[in-house]
């Protein structure tokens, strides 16, 4: 029974968190729209390519009803997806839908090993950095994570395709040809996780090593020291939770983050995920599939924080997160 | 008619930099043979199953021949189609399914005859599958490719005569009609192919591979057309995989991911040419390189001023900077080394005195000019900057402006004054129709000149060859003189093969015949 205010709390929280993130999700699909139609050049011109011919891009231009007034065709669009429906390509005529599925499953999968690896090792490292404050350990860890953290995702790339693939030939250096079976070449898929890994991880394990050490030099924990609990549990139920409050909402960021890092990853070794999707409907100018993907990152990113908001709520009830 | 065309670039161009780094961190030093990939080849060898890496056009590629854009579609449509004729190394016409080819006296009457030739459904390939194909990609309501190249023909009144015949009736003397034959996208598909979605799903062609599999964006299947009329292909199995940044298609071919890679760049071949891990082929004369100067606006009205311009260019610097000396210095003219080429004109040289003295006497002295170049194709920014720098010591003061790369070829064809261009193997013929008469459709150097125009029709109503290269001659002599393309050089295409690949032609520039021709490729 006393918990119930709080839970209640939590629904409204919920609520009006859920109602701004679909608020947010609209305003996202309509500056990709407005932003996509500012980009100079439209589907037709991307498509005629060098033989920009006038009368050509006119009829292309006609045959995908490029010609109909940009609100028209967004109002189309947004009918459509009142019903699930997100429209067809204007490159292929096939739907967008398609794409979307097609491209899922690699993406996901990738974000998803990153993120179980993430986690533990994350954690793992923040908190033996802190334990080891100022330490050689603490020094090892911080230095290599700061060094890592400043190399681009395509250069640290490049690199372990030569020296892991190319040089001692351990690993293949890209996925092609193996198209959405990743898993069945699970060799494959080393690489472009480590990647996608690098820069996560280290952002995630300082700022895990900053909160603990912060706690374990609050007055709580020295309190709880002083009357005798013992030193590992002031560790991990005292002092980590407030550790863990900031690294959530870190972590979420994170999966903001590797939707984009995918785009770099996704290039580099080949996977056919939503990344290469994202790219190439941006060069063809195919706006629905351009907005279609809008609404599947909107979608993911506010459902994404909000669990992160949640947990971290639960975590740091005082904090009072700002919905 | 083809062009290079490279949508596949705007993608392409995405990662830059990791191309970069990816042939400094594989770089060794340079120097090597030419087209090893022919040496040491025996007597073919049957079985196998090769890969072939390309840039692709992502999700939205389709099967369909008509619809063939890039360099992937090209070689994929290729494997399971045929077209009645195609370009040989000088990009003279060859016929291909059409076994003859006849005139009339007056040049716009043609009589083709088919070869006997099947389909991979058994099903033989007749005079009404041809006229369906042009008539398809010739429909008003559609906008494929190859329309404007099938313009000539006037094809309601162009009929089957027999089951393997055809007349073709012109709306004009077309003396390079096999030309349009071999078209870029001009594939003959059965008749009725495009009322159902087969050409996308289950293609059925007559060339020598049989379709297994497609996977848009991925990867695409086939297998050996035992049947196919010039002889099966030594290969069991080609499949085409999409890899859209060049690294990603060396670090498989290295990796032995692929047999087969397509499109490299000149630093990546520079560090792997002659180092025994993988072969290194270069298709010459395959990307002309120019810039364009449209002749309708100041300065550019004025021959003087363009002839200034040519003065100023070193070629050599050019090709050696944005082309990484992987090409030939050009001569103002299209086509080097194809059939009617001028080459008897001598190769122009930089003169910065003279080009001064030109400049002085057109009153163009302390001229500013706007160089439009983009990311779209390879070498165009770095080709830019080396003339703005060449340009600077002639008292010339150039602009370098970036633009889109996706909008590019719109935006240059009727804006600005000089630009970056290039173009990808075609006939010279086609080069002047589609780029250099009055109605011409993509004349981005405004080159607009009814005396020219006429000279065009004249080669083309002469049946004597002899008499033709005369006439191009003409022509070529006057676009040298006072054109409005700068063409400064010719680049190599650059393949990657495994050291096992062999019988890949190395005299085939890009989207000629024997250029991605796995067929006569075997597995050693």
């Amino acid at each position: 029974m006393s918990k119930s205010p709080r839970a209640s709390g939590l629904r409204s929280f919920v609520a009006r968190r859920l109602l701004l993130g679909a608020a947010q999700t609209v305003a996202v699909v309509l500056l990709v729209f407005a932003l996509t139609e500012a980009l100079p050049g439209d589907a037709a011109v991307a498509l005629a390519g060098d033989q920009p011919d006038p009368a050509r891009i006119a009829a292309i231009r006609e045959a995908m009803d490029l010609d109909r007034p940009a609100y028209e065709r967004l109002a189309d669009w947004a009918a459509g997806l009142l019903h699930g429906d997100f429209g067809t390509s204007l490159a292929s005529g096939r739907p967008v839908a398609q794409y979307i599925t097609d491209g899922f499953g690699p993406s996901l999968l990738l974000a998803a090993l990153t993120l179980a690896l993430l986690v533990p090792l994350g954690f793992g490292l923040g908190v033996l950095a802190a334990r080891h404050e100022g330490r050689l350990v603490d020094r090892l860890v911080s230095g290599v994570t700061l060094a890592v953290y400043a190399v681009p995702e395509f250069a640290l790339g490049v690199l372990l395709v030569t020296v892991f693939a190319l040089k001692l030939a351990w690993l293949p250096p890209t996925a092609v040809g193996y198209g959405t079976d990743l898993l069945g070449h699970p060799a494959a898929l080393v690489l472009p996780v480590l990647v996608l890994l690098s820069r996560p991880v280290c952002s995630l394990s300082r700022l895990v090593r900053a909160g603990m050490v912060d706690a374990l030099a609050s007055p709580y924990a020295a309190h709880a020291r002083r009357y005798g609990v013992p030193g590992a549990r002031v560790r991990y139920t005292h002092a980590l939770p407030n550790a863990l409050a900031p690294a959530a909402q870190q972590l979420a960021r994170t999966v903001d983050w590797l939707l984009c890092g995918v785009i770099v990853v996704e290039a580099l070794f080949v996977i056919p995920g939503l990344g290469t999707v994202l790219l190439n409907a941006v060069a063809e100018r195919d706006v629905p599939v351009v907005q279609g993907l809008a609404v599947v990152f909107g979608v993911l990113t506010v459902v994404l924080n909000l669990g992160a908001d949640v947990v971290a709520h639960r975590l740091t009830p005082r904090a009072g997160v700002a919905a | 008619m083809y062009d290079e065309r490279f949508p596949g670039l705007r993608r392409r161009g995405f990662l830059a930099a990791t191309t970069g780094a990816a042939a400094l961190a594989l770089v060794g030093c340079g120097g090597g043979t030419d087209d090893a990939a022919e040496e040491g080849s025996s007597t073919p060898k049957r079985g196998g199953r090769l890969r072939a890496a390309f840039a692709g056009g992502g999700a939205s590629e389709t099967l369909d021949p008509h619809l063939a854009n890039l360099f992937a579609d090209v070689a994929r449509a290729k494997a399971l189609y045929d077209k009645l004729a195609d370009y040989g190394p000088d990009l003279s016409a060859q016929p291909r399914l059409a076994a003859s080819w006849e005139s009339n006296k007056t040049l716009d009457r043609w009589q083709v005859t088919l070869r006997k030739a099947a389909f991979h459904d058994g099903k033989l390939v007749t005079a009404k599958d041809v006229l369906y194909s042009y008539r398809r990609i010739a429909d008003p309501e559609q906008t494929f490719r190859a329309k404007a190249s099938l313009e000539p023909i006037d094809l309601d009144a162009s009929r089957a005569t027999g089951d393997n015949g055809i007349e073709f009736v012109l709306k004009r003397p077309t003396a390079e009609f096999p030309n349009i034959l071999a078209a870029f996208g001009a594939y003959i598909v059965p008749e009725n192919a495009g009322e159902t979605s087969d050409l996308d799903t289950k293609p059925v062609g007559s060339g020598p591979f049989r379709f297994v599999s497609f996977a848009p964006g991925r990867s695409a299947v086939f297998r050996r057309n035992d049947d196919y009329w010039e002889g099966a292909p030594h290969l069991d199995e080609l499949e085409f995989v999409v890899a859209n940044e060049e690294s990603a298609r060396v670090n498989a071919l290295l990796g032995g991911q692929v047999e087969y890679a397509h499109e490299l760049n000149p630093t990546t071949a520079r560090a792997h040419e002659g180092k025994g891990q993988i072969e290194i082929v270069r298709l010459r004369n395959s990307a002309m390189q120019a810039f364009c100067m449209k002749t309708d606006r100041a300065p550019f009205d004025d021959k003087r001023v363009r002839e200034a311009f040519f003065l100023i260019a070193d070629r050599k610097e050019l090709v050696d900077g944005a082309l990484s000396g992987a090409g030939v210095v050009g001569n103002d003219l299209f086509g080097k080394g194809y059939e009617y080429y001028a080459d008897s004109l001598p190769q122009r040289e930089q003169d910065l005195d003279k080009a001064r003295a030109l400049l002085r006497q057109a009153g163009a002295e302390n001229l500013k000019v706007t160089l439009d170049t983009s990311a779209v194709a390879a070498g165009f920014t770095e080709a830019a900057s080396i003339f703005r720098d060449q340009a600077a010591k002639a008292g010339v003061t150039v602009d370098v402006k970036m633009g889109s790369k996706d909008s590019y070829w719109a935006d240059i064809l009727d804006s600005g004054t000089l630009c970056c261009y290039r173009s990808g193997a075609m006939p010279i013929e086609a080069h002047i129709s589609q780029r250099l008469l009055t109605d011409s459709t993509t004349n981005a150097t405004k080159w607009q000149h009814k005396d020219f125009d006429a000279l065009y029709q004249q080669a083309q109503s002469t049946r004597d060859k002899t008499e033709r290269a005369a006439v191009y001659e003409r022509m070529q002599r006057r676009l040298y003189t006072e054109g409005g393309f700068l063409i400064w050089g010719f680049a190599d295409w650059i393949l990657g093969t495994a050291r096992t690949v062999r019988g890949v032609e190395a005299k085939a520039p890009a989207n000629t015949l024997d250029w991605a021709r796995f067929d006569k490729v075997w597995l050693a």
